[in-house]
Parts: C-alpha cells; structure tokens; sequence
C-alpha cells in the first residue's frame, strides 16, 4: 500500500521536473517607472518575436507590473530593474497597469 | 480606500480559498486544526521575509529569480496536493468512518499534517509577499502612511478570509457520502491550476517556451477580472489567455494525480478491509 503511494508520488515529482533552459539571443526594449507612471507608455515591439522587457523602477515604492492580455505579472522593487519575457505575439494592442497605482501607471505594448 | 481594499482582497482571495479547501478536506484528519493555524502562521511570517528578500531574490538568476521562485514554491505546492490526494485515497475512507482508529497510526497522519502545513504555509507565503509589498507602498508612499488606505487594507483582508471561510462551511455541508470525492476533485483541479501558473511563470522567465500565447482568448465572454474569472481562476485555474505550455502542465498534473489516485484504489485500500486496523508499510 504505501509503496505504491510513494511510487506514485515519484512518478508526479519526475513529471513535474522536466524543464530545460531555453535561452536565445533575444530582443531587449526598455520601460522606466518614475512618478508611478511608465515611460514610453506605448512601446511599439515586433510581432511573432520573442522580446526581453528591461523594466527599471526609479521609484522608491515597489510596483506590480501586471497585464492580462500579456499574461503577464512581475513585483519590482523599488529602485531597481526587472527583466519579462514576451511574446512572440501577433499584431495589436496589449495594454499593462502598475497594479499598485492602477490610476496613474497605464501603458500599452503595441505589437505591429 | 476601496481601491486598495479591492487589490489586497484579491491577493489574499487566492491563499483564502487554497486554506477553505484545505482544511475542508483535512476535517476527519485528528488534530489538523492547530497544523492549520500554524501554516497560516508560519505563511505570514514567510511573506514578510520574501517582501523584505524581494529586491534579492529578483536579482538572482539574472533577472528571473522571481519567477523561478514562484515556479518552484508552486511546484511544492502541487506535489504536496498530490501526495495529500493519494494519502485520503488510501486513508480517508477508513478516516471518515472511525477518526479514533487512525490514531495509532501517528506518524504516518503526522506526515499528512505536515504536508497540510507547508500547503497552507506556501499559498499564504507566496500571495502574502505581495500584499505586504503593496502595503509598504502605500505606507512608505507619498504622504506616508494614510489611514483610510490601511483601513482599506485590512478591509480586503478580511473580505478575502470571509470567502475562505464560506467556501469552508459551504464544504463541510456536503453529505458524508460525496464529501472525499468532492473535496479530492477540488485540491485535484487545485493542483493543475498551480502547475499551470508555474509554467507561465517559467515562460515569463524564458526557461520554457510558451508554444502558443495565447492559446486561446476568452476574456472577452470571462474576463479574469470579473468576480467569476477571479473565483475560477483561484479554484480551478482559469485563464482567460493561457499560453500552450500551461496547458500542458495543467493536464499532465491532472491526469498524472487521478492516474496515481486510480490506481491506489485499484491496489485495495486498507480502508476497503472494514474494521481491520491499518499496518503501517503492510504492502497491498
């Protein structure tokens, strides 16, 4: 009986562990944050790439860089700087919020 | 106020119903309710540390250690669903009908417990970092501390405990009969919903590749930032734009559970030998 429960829980634990890195040459675009806002706030990116976001917090506050439609959310402490991979994305609009001051961190990621 | 409010009561909504479901399903389980205590516990404290570490753990891995931290406390997380799943598969019918007879059995409940513990401890942990984060924001923030904001905080905090603790009590209402299966269905699709916010993390992280982003685009019929989308998105994993490797992950964690759950029945339970006390490490 327990034999079998732990051979399936091996069995589990070797499934789960099959991830191999996959890293390329890829892309890197720039976001600042300063005032709890994003700057640029439209970030023009090649569609169907996979592209490296450098986000750099120049706020003392952290910040949540959060987008549903990138899928995508990531804490920046204050004062520093953030990688997030994207993509490769079709063509169009992607927008993304700090979600700790969703009032004035907006922007957008535009895939053309 | 209500903003903040809204935003802290989402992050502990997650770790909220994780604990309900938990401890729902961990009722017949002697002693399981000062293991439960001490995870949520032990989760706060754990919060602190990482919202203190973030700036750390970010740097690490060049860039990603983040993500490759939240993949990995998910990953835990998910293997310690699955062991709890193939433990009441074995157990939990034998646990519902004479919770007294287990008792002999310490250590082997012991370890059930502990897997309970550290389940709770990281679901808090993980959705706990960031509300401390978002909170040190906005007392560390402009005009420091304001009181309406920290109120809102504590706000969403209980808002997020109530529905924890309603989904927990609307659990406990399900006849005897349906409550092992019920329960094991909802810590199954628990587990795949976990394993599927590991790979977009992995993704986001570059470790993985994300094969489709996305895969498909309900948020225009469910948007997961609707009250629905939200509760789905916490219980059972919804995404509304899941990348194809998430998938993956969510269906191989579900099949890989049942599969083991299955196939522990099929092995003969102790349970299913009524009244004979359980040997610990008696082979099936």
């Amino acid at each position: 009986m327990r034999l079998r429960l732990l051979a399936a829980a091996a069995v589990l634990a070797l499934s789960g562990a099959a991830a191999a890195p996959a890293l390329a040459a890829d892309d890197e675009f720039k976001l600042v944050i300063e005032n709890h806002k994003f700057e640029p706030a439209e970030l023009v990116i090649p569609a169907n790439k996979k592209v490296k976001l450098v986000i750099e917090n120049r706020d003392a506050t952290p910040e949540e860089f959060e987008s549903h439609a990138l899928n995508r959310e990531k804490v920046i402490a204050g004062k520093s700087t953030a990688t997030v991979f994207i993509g490769p994305l079709k063509p169009g609009s992607y927008p993304f919020v700090g979600e700790y001051n969703e009032k004035t961190a907006k922007g957008t990621v535009v895939v053309k | 106020m209500l903003a903040t409010a809204i935003i802290v009561f989402r992050e502990v909504l997650e770790a909220a119903l994780i604990v309900g479901i938990v401890a729902a399903a961990t009722r017949s389980v002697p002693g399981r309710s000062a293991w439960l205590v001490g995870g949520v516990v032990a989760g706060i404290l754990g919060a602190g540390a990482v919202a203190l570490g973030t700036e750390r753990i970010a740097a690490m891995a060049e860039g990603v250690g983040q993500e490759l931290f939240n993949a990995a406390v998910l990953g835990i997380a998910v293997l310690m669903l699955a062991w709890h799943n193939l433990w009441m598969t074995s157990h939990g019918a034998e646990l519902a009908k004479n919770a007294r007879n287990v008792g002999h059995d310490i250590r082997d409940g012991r370890r059930e417990l502990s897997v309970l513990l550290i389940v709770v401890g990281l679901a808090v942990l993980r959705e706990g970092s960031e509300t401390v984060l978002f909170l040190y924001g906005v007392a560390a923030g402009e005009g420091g501390a304001s009181l309406p904001m920290l109120a809102g905080g504590l706000v969403g905090v209980a808002g997020g405990a109530a529905v924890g603790y309603l989904l927990y009590r609307g659990l406990l209402r399900i006849p005897l009969k349906w409550f092992f299966t019920a329960t094991a269905v909802l810590v199954l699709f628990l587990a795949a919903g976990m394993a599927s916010q590991a790979a977009r993390f992995l993704i986001q992280a570059d470790v993985l590749p994300s094969l489709a982003s996305p895969l498909w685009d309900t948020s225009a019929i469910l948007p997961q930032t609707s009250i629905v989308g939200t509760l789905l998105h916490g219980l059972v994993g919804y995404d509304a734009r899941p990348a194809g490797m998430q998938l993956i992950f969510y269906v191989l964690v579900l099949v890989s559970i049942a599969a083991g759950m299955m196939w522990i029945n099929k092995g003969g339970s102790p349970s299913a030998q009524k009244g004979a006390p359980s040997h610990k490490g008696a082979p099936s």
